[in-house]
């Protein structure tokens, strides 16, 4: 009896992961706020970037401010290859990256192990 | 908030009572208080040294994400609370397997930092380079002042051994710079009025006036820190595969480690917790994370070296592509040979041809125009000025010369034939490798010009460097096919390309393309398009800021062993983030059915704390072995008296 309940929940689980991790869940976007001809944006790590999606409009200085509240060393940097950016981020203090907006485009940044992913789209 | 070198020392003080207690156990030994004490240090580690891990884990979670701090969380929350239920319910307790496998992680993460840190130091050490301040002469007055305060055009003062702060022109005085660490030329470099100096390069004992011509960004180091930067975070095309699964491994893992348990206690009938301790060994024994810095740190370590010898790798595309090369293409001028040609021989009424040639060349920007106009100097022959000049790509140059329409270039430009007489001088000065041009007045010619452009010195000893490496050498010229077998046999070339017009020579690499992967090398303005048609553009000499663009390889040095060393250095890095995956993998894929407990029936399982080391070494090892890149052998370097070079006359 323990066993089929047990084989029970282990099937159960195996459903909940693969609809947590693997289901659609829609993610997070912010447009920068455009302020005396340059513009910014907050990103905070933890677990992850929120918002993922950073969208820019093209030509407009840009900076981009992450916030690292996760302890994991697993996100203590931040890579965007695209533009030779590998940036440390110390925890709990913002960290200020400008962003060249010259070249419209979809740019990806991701984590130092590239494991997280963030994209930022130039329009 | 503790640095992980402190939760290290914290779970290490922590779980020492409990390694001597699981020693002693078979002699009797017992910690003062038995399980509850085991109990109590576990939890200190837990609340402690585990607790980012446990943060970060469910930081992700809420995000639909999983990490390596998720496996870690729940392995070793799983067997903390298995045993606390056990301790509260009186069976076996396995606290110290939760305990040793946070600190064993702790381990490998901090000395996986301490190694990243040193893998990447390539670009700090770049930086470091640069020149703090500068002695600026302005109004008269000579000024110390920052280094981001010298503008273009300023007049530098350079004592002996002080750093030269710019990239500029001596205009007064000269001395010897160490270049090494700019273009990783061994030799100090003589340099006088007119010379070029380049910025954080180290003036000896003379000392110079100079001018600053690029400042900031535009500084030849300041170019490559941005090129060394983008290269060490960009990605080898081999690792998109790994993304693909690093993606999915972790939920992967979570269910491999359930089923591990269903498996063992449903249909195997093992006890709760034996089936428990393989779930936990399986999540710990997965961490990704030799996986996900397998390329990263190689390609770090890769170029970083490769930067500090002179040789400036793109990315991870050009390295991997490196990799595939089969044909090598070199462009004649300035690559193979000097790229500094001299007037050896006139035919004709010398100084009526020198006039003409001189007058004709004065505004030319061609390579072959300094040879003349240098001889016409040192003929002490004035130039008369041009009118209705033109460049005519791949044939010469024509004009108004006195009233008269002259021309200098390929026989393309003649209207009359070329007398026999003439003729039999072109060819026999073309036998011995030099490039004749005819100068000629209205659409006849008055006579020849012979300009030799010697090979490198080291241009014979790359080429049967390449050729060792198994590769096939191709020359592409504009020049004619006489000339030009003349230096592939004095270098040892395989085959000639000639009579290349410069528009065509991207097409040529694409034909060659058709065969086998091809590298390019070459430099100036004309190279551009077949260094990016190329498989590999290995731009030399630093060149002109388009070569730096195209190249896909920027060689700092104009020197061809380079070539050798830059394609050595990318095949090494390339197969050593091959071999950094392979362990990786194999370390997983192997790693997972043993903790598992599929080969238990032969006796081999894997203990959760074991694992836990498992893991730490296996991102150490990764990490070991991309630092090992920096001491490899690339061959030989010596500059030793090329094979095979003729004297010429």
């Amino acid at each position: 009896m323990t066993q089929i309940m047990v084989l029970i929940g282990a099937v159960g689980l195996i459903g909940f992961i693969v609809w947590w991790f693997f289901g659609k869940h829609t993610t997070a976007t912010t447009t920068a706020k455009v302020q005396n001809a340059t513009q910014a944006a907050e990103v905070v790590v933890s677990g992850g970037y929120s918002p993922e999606t950073v969208v820019l409009k093209q030509g407009v200085p840009a900076e981009l401010t992450f916030l690292r509240k996760d302890p994991s060393t697993c996100l203590d940097h931040v890579v965007f290859p695209d533009m030779g950016i590998n940036d440390f981020l110390p925890q709990d203090q913002a960290h200020t990256i400008a962003i060249d907006t010259t070249k419209p485009g979809n740019y990806e940044f991701a984590c130092g192990m590239n494991m997280f992913h963030g994209q930022l789209i130039i329009k | 908030m503790m640095s992980v070198r402190n939760r290290f020392i914290f779970a290490l003080v922590f779980s020492l009572p409990l390694l001597v207690n699981m020693v002693g156990m078979p002699f009797g030994f017992m910690l003062p208080g038995g399980a509850w004490s085991q109990f109590g240090l576990t939890s200190a580690i837990m609340a402690v040294a585990a607790w980012p891990f446990l943060q970060s884990a469910w930081a992700s979670f809420r995000h639909h994400h999983a990490n390596m701090d998720t496996l870690v969380a729940i392995g070793t929350v799983t067997a903390y609370l298995y045993s606390v239920y056990a301790l509260l319910t009186k069976r076996a307790v396995f606290f110290e397997s939760a305990a040793f496998v946070i600190t064993f992680i702790l381990l490998g993460q901090y000395l996986e930092t301490r190694m990243k840190a040193s893998a990447s130091s390539a670009v700090e050490k770049l930086v470091d380079l640069q020149a703090k301040d500068a002695e600026v002469i302005r109004h008269g007055q000579s000024v110390r002042i920052p280094l981001a305060e010298v503008q273009v055009g300023d007049v530098i003062r350079v004592r002996p051994g002080q750093k030269i702060a710019v990239d500029g022109e001596i205009i007064e005085g000269s001395s010897t710079v160490d270049e090494s660490m700019v273009t990783g030329e061994s030799m100090p470099v003589l340099k006088k009025t007119g010379d070029k100096v380049i910025g954080a390069t180290m003036n000896s004992k003379g000392s110079f006036l100079f001018k600053a011509s690029k400042v900031g960004d535009d500084t030849l180091l300041a170019q490559i820190v941005a090129m060394v930067k983008k290269a060490q975070t960009s990605h080898a095309p081999i690792q998109k595969t790994v993304d693909k699964i690093a993606d999915i491994f972790v939920p992967v893992v979570l269910i491999a480690a359930i089923a591990t348990f269903a498996i063992w206690y449903v249909f195997l009938g093992a006890s709760a917790v034996t089936a428990l301790l393989f779930a936990v060994s399986v999540v710990i024994i997965a961490c990704p994370c030799a996986l996900g810095i397998a390329t990263p740190t190689a390609l770090m370590v890769g170029t970083g070296r490769s930067a500090k010898l002179g040789i400036l790798i793109k990315n991870g595309e050009v390295l991997e592509a490196a990799n595939t090369v089969k044909t090598i293409v070199f462009d004649k001028t300035g690559t193979i040979t000097e790229g500094q040609p001299k007037v050896t021989d006139i035919v004709g009424d010398a100084p009526a041809v020198l006039r003409n040639a001189a007058s004709l060349e004065a505004a030319s920007e061609h390579p072959l125009a300094a040879a003349v106009l240098a001889k016409a100097k040192a003929a002490k022959i004035a130039v008369e000025p041009v009118r209705d000049f033109q460049a005519v790509a791949g044939q010469g140059v024509t004009g108004q010369v006195k009233g008269q329409a002259a021309f200098i270039g390929n026989a393309k430009l003649l209207t009359t034939p070329l007398p026999p007489k003439l003729a039999q001088a072109m060819a026999d000065l073309q036998q011995a490798a030099k490039t004749v041009v005819i100068v000629g007045v209205a659409g006849k010619a008055i006579g020849l010009i012979a300009i030799q452009d010697a090979p490198k010195a080291s241009s014979a000893t790359a080429m049967a460097a390449l050729k060792q490496q198994g590769l096939r050498t191709v020359m592409l010229t504009g020049d004619n096919q006489r000339v030009a077998q003349a230096v592939a046999d004095q270098v040892g070339i395989d085959e000639v390309i000639a009579d290349v017009l410069p528009g065509d020579k991207a097409a040529a690499v694409a034909k060659l393309q058709q065969t086998a992967p091809v590298a390019f090398v070459g430099d100036g303005i004309n190279d551009a398009p077949a260094l990016t048609t190329a498989d590999v553009g290995i731009a030399m000499g630093s060149g002109t800021d388009i070569a730096i663009e195209s190249g896909g390889i920027v060689l700092v040095k104009n020197d061809l062993m380079d070539v050798v060393t830059a394609l050595t250095l990318a095949k090494k890095t390339f197969n050593r983030i091959r071999l950094n995956l392979f362990w990786a993998f194999i370390y997983n894929t192997l790693g997972i059915p043993v903790a598992a407990g599929v080969f238990a029936a032969l006796g081999l399982v894997l203990s959760p704390e074991l694992a836990g080391l498992g893991m730490a070494l296996s991102s150490l090892s990764v990490v070991a072995s991309s630092l090992l890149l920096n001491t490899t052998k690339l061959g030989q370097r010596a500059k030793g008296l090329p094979i095979g070079q003729k004297t010429m006359a």
